[in-house]
């Protein structure tokens, strides 16, 4: 072959993953705290899909827009949580509020509208205007959850059906700290969490355990062809022998999702940045949640009972 | 795994044209795609609405007041039709979905019952010969009314597909572009109209209910009266349309009710030239209205809309014809609105706007663009990639079978008209990008298999067919992840959920068969040494 070949990695690595799982271990599980309190404090940017609420553009062009008349106007309104910010440029502005208790969304959209025609004079546009009820939002915001936790249920089912229980195990554990890890990444960045986060990060869990059941898929098949090899070597193993897998997937992945992030413009940006993020983490917890799991349950081999295996034993070579 | 059977040709090659054909609208000028003839697939991919631009609207039955309206109806039907039988009742009134009345004579209590269980209520929905009210007798005297819990439901199903008719009407006369209006759930409405970026017209036709009642004044009830709260019962105060028109006390039933229109237009008064709403009752709903004017000469009436009374002329002289109009201040262009509503019927409750997004098609074109460019960066960074790792034999390979499997995407979401959105073109990109994954194992498995020793063309087989329990298990569960998407997602979420799907299917099978039998074409035109990859 004339073509140059360029093997991005050595055809054979033989890294000692398992050495380092304690040490990684702690890494993740003080990661995993500090996401799972950020969502907490300070706490998800609810968008208005899960807030309730109304948020459109204003433009006065060719005319600045008055920024402080707009706020006193929907003041006036009694409206709670009124957020004004330009947007863009200084023709247009930004509007955020909420739907008083009781009040039809759409309605009070439309009074607002009108109230601001009043004061704002001529001429005066509302661009993309959007409102979510509170019993919409509610709902939309309830069949998240339930979505992602079905999510997680049925992946561990479908891991427990193929493998055995303690793969389902290591597999959930990884979903989790993959999920729960990009959550603080939407906390940390303040990206708002919306319908679209959601499907993110459902497609994150997808991803996760595609990459992880990779991995346990070979050390299935390593653990009945080397019978007599400790099981911390076996897991070391299987990850050298996917990890070239496991890198050119994952790069190929974020790759395309960086063109997505850069060019796919605002609306997507979180999105992309969110998916972006979920497929490292979910490429580096099948390396080190997924597998050391398994190693702390030990596993049935043939027809030995399981024997668990202590993690500092296992960092021999 | 690497025989080059015969179906397996036959499969790849229908599932080429199959993919290619319906492709083809996607690309072709409009106008081109308009010349063909009609046996050539018309249909090209459908973009959601935060592509194209448009507004959607979700609108949400108000059950509650539907009941409460149900309720004070059944109140006035008890009185009526116990006075007409000359039962004598007192106490009767609506507490808690319940209405209670206490027939005076001890004698008549079982005639009663029996005449309500006859005449109140309406038949059930779905059971034969079944009410949907139930008569209870307490004793005493006392009998309590209410609805069986099934007639809710039903109310709401009933008012939900009614609303849709209405909708559907009235959007019609409205000319404008069809939108499509559908049910949702047991109570709501979603209506979406595509190129749509200003609702409001379409919210002014759809939020009213538009429910026009002849009620006949109660002039015995004084200003004071009001005032001071003694309104007689089978009376309500009821307001104005007009800001600054004093209330007024109407009978609570009413003679007539918008429901026996035949017709309503916008009309200019010969006297006064001034925006008028003529109507016509056509059958009962004439001769009621011509009955009620000839024995109220000389009484008021209001015209009751939506609660609010437009105008209590006096009733100068009987109207047996069922003809009349409706003056009240109006703009031509409001006349036009009242008659476009009163003609395609009242919506039989209040429809709640709970959802509106609204999408500019400035915004939608930007969307289709920074999508169009983002999945043409990915696809270069994939081919690249692929290229690199594998060479240009091997991963040459991959990206013919990307290239199948992007076409056979986009047939497959032209066919069934899958919506596409923007969350669905980045499942789009995140499908290609994972479609790659199934050659990479294919590949990655080759290389150890040759490492292990075996010859190429073992290697090869090897590769395709140990690799396919691992593809399978991956790709199931991507299947699992987009499936609850698409069952509790809404809106974009679906849509992308979508795509993803059809996405596993087709790069499953670019990557199993269409790069086997690439793959074993050249395997036997080379018969090579050695693995290139």
């Amino acid at each position: 072959m004339a073509w140059p070949l360029i093997k991005l990695l050595p055809q054979k690595t033989n890294f000692h993953f398992v050495k380092y799982a304690r040490v990684m271990a702690l890494i993740s599980a003080a990661l995993v705290v500090a996401s799972m309190v950020g969502v907490f404090k300070p706490g998800l940017n609810m968008g208005i899909d899960f807030k309730g609420g109304s948020v459109m553009e204003v433009s006065t062009a060719p005319r600045a827009v008055d920024l402080a008349k707009v706020r006193t106007t929907l003041q006036a309104q009694g409206l709670g949580d009124v957020q004004v910010q330009e947007f863009g440029s200084a023709d247009r502005a930004l509007v955020r509020f909420q739907t008083p208790a009781g009040g039809d969304a759409g309605a009070t959209l439309a009074n607002v509208k009108s109230a601001l025609k009043q004061s704002l004079g001529d001429p005066v546009q509302f661009i993309n205007p959007t409102a979510v009820g509170p019993k919409v939002s509610g709902e939309l915001f309830r069949s998240g959850i339930i979505a992602l936790a079905l999510a997680i249920g049925l992946m561990f089912l479908y891991i427990w059906f193929r493998f055995e229980p303690q793969f389902g195990l290591g597999a959930v554990a990884g979903l989790l700290h993959d999920l729960i890890l990009t959550f603080g990444f939407i906390v940390l960045f303040k990206i708002e969490f919306s319908l679209n986060t959601v499907a993110a990060l459902l497609t994150v869990i997808g991803y996760s355990m595609n990459d992880t059941v990779v991995v346990f898929d070979r050390l299935r098949e390593n653990l009945r062809k080397y019978k007599k090899m400790p099981l911390g070597e076996v897991i070391d193993l299987s990850i050298n022998e996917t990890l070239s897998r496991t890198i050119i997937t994952g790069v190929t992945a974020v790759m395309a999702l960086a063109g997505l992030a850069v060019f796919g413009g605002e609306a997507l940006l979180g999105f992309s940045v969110v998916m972006i993020f979920g497929i490292v983490v979910g490429t580096y917890s099948s390396i080190y949640v997924g597998a050391p799991i398994i190693l702390l349950w030990g596993v049935k081999r043939g027809d030995e009972e399981a024997t668990p295996i202590k993690l500092g034993a296992a960092s021999r070579p | 795994m690497l025989t080059l059977s015969r179906w397996k040709i036959i499969v790849v090659t229908l599932s080429l044209i199959f993919g290619l054909v319906f492709t083809l609208p996607n690309l072709l000028p409009q106008k081109t795609l308009d010349a063909l003839p009609g046996w050539v697939p018309h249909q090209k991919l459908n973009l959601g609405l935060d592509l194209q631009g448009g507004s959607y609207l979700l609108y949400e039955v108000d059950t509650d007041a539907l009941r409460a309206e149900r309720l004070t109806n059944m109140v006035e039907d008890v009185r009526t039709t116990l006075r007409n039988e000359r039962i004598e009742f007192g106490e009767l009134g609506e507490a808690g979905g319940i209405v209670r009345v206490r027939i005076t004579d001890p004698g008549k209590v079982d005639q009663a019952v029996s005449l309500l269980r006859r005449t109140i209520g309406g038949p059930l929905v779905g059971v034969v010969g079944g009410r949907d009210t139930t008569v209870a007798n307490k004793g005493d005297g006392r009998l309590e009314l209410s609805f069986v819990p099934e007639a809710a439901k039903a109310d709401a199903a009933q008012a939900v597909e009614q609303s849709i008719e209405t909708i559907r009407r009235r959007i019609d006369s409205l000319g404008t572009k069809e939108p499509t209006i559908t049910r949702q759930g047991s109570n709501r409405i979603v209506i979406q109209a595509a190129g749509e970026s200003d609702p409001a017209r379409l919210q002014a036709v759809v939020g009213q209910t538009a429910k026009l009642t002849f009620q006949m004044v109660d002039e015995t009830v004084t200003q004071e009266d009001m005032i001071a709260g003694r309104i007689p019962p089978g009376v309500v105060v009821i307001p104005g349309t007009q800001p600054g028109a004093p209330p007024i006390p109407v009978a609570k039933r009413a003679l007539v009710t918008g429901e026996d229109l035949v017709t309503a237009n916008q009309e200019f008064d010969g006297q006064s030239g001034q925006a008028v709403v003529a109507f016509r009752f056509g059958g009962s709903g004439a001769r009621k209205f011509g009955d009620a004017t000839t024995r109220n000469v000389g009484k008021r009436f209001a015209i009751v809309l939506d609660g609010k009374y437009i105008s209590d002329p006096r009733i100068n002289q009987p109207l047996p014809g069922g003809s009349g109009i409706i003056t009240g201040n109006f703009t031509p262009e409001s006349a036009a609105e009242l008659a476009l509503l009163l003609r395609s019927g009242a919506l039989p409750a209040k429809l709640n706007l709970e959802e509106q997004r609204t999408v500019g098609a400035e915004l939608g074109a930007d969307a289709v663009k920074a999508g169009g460019i983002s999945t043409l960066v990915a696809f270069i960074t994939i081919v690249v990639f692929m290229l690199l790792s594998y060479g240009l034999l091997f991963g040459g390979i991959s990206v013919i079978a990307l290239v199948i499997n992007g076409m056979m995407i986009v047939a497959a979401m032209s066919i069934t008209q899958a919506t596409l959105t923007l969350p669905g073109i980045a499942g789009l990109i995140l499908t290609l990008a994972v479609a790659v994954d199934a050659n990479v194992l294919i590949y990655e498995r080759m290389r150890d298999e040759a490492r292990a020793g075996r010859s190429p063309i073992m290697a090869a087989d090897a590769g395709f067919s140990r690799a396919m329990s691992t593809i399978i298990d991956a790709n199931v569960t991507t299947l699992v992840a987009a499936g609850i998407m698409f069952a509790f997602g809404a809106g974009p979420v679906r849509g992308f959920a979508w795509t993803l799907s059809i996405g596993v299917f087709t790069s499953v099978f670019t990557a199993v068969l269409v790069s086997q039998l690439l793959i074993g074409w050249w395997f036997r035109a080379a018969r090579p040494k050695k693995l290139p990859i």
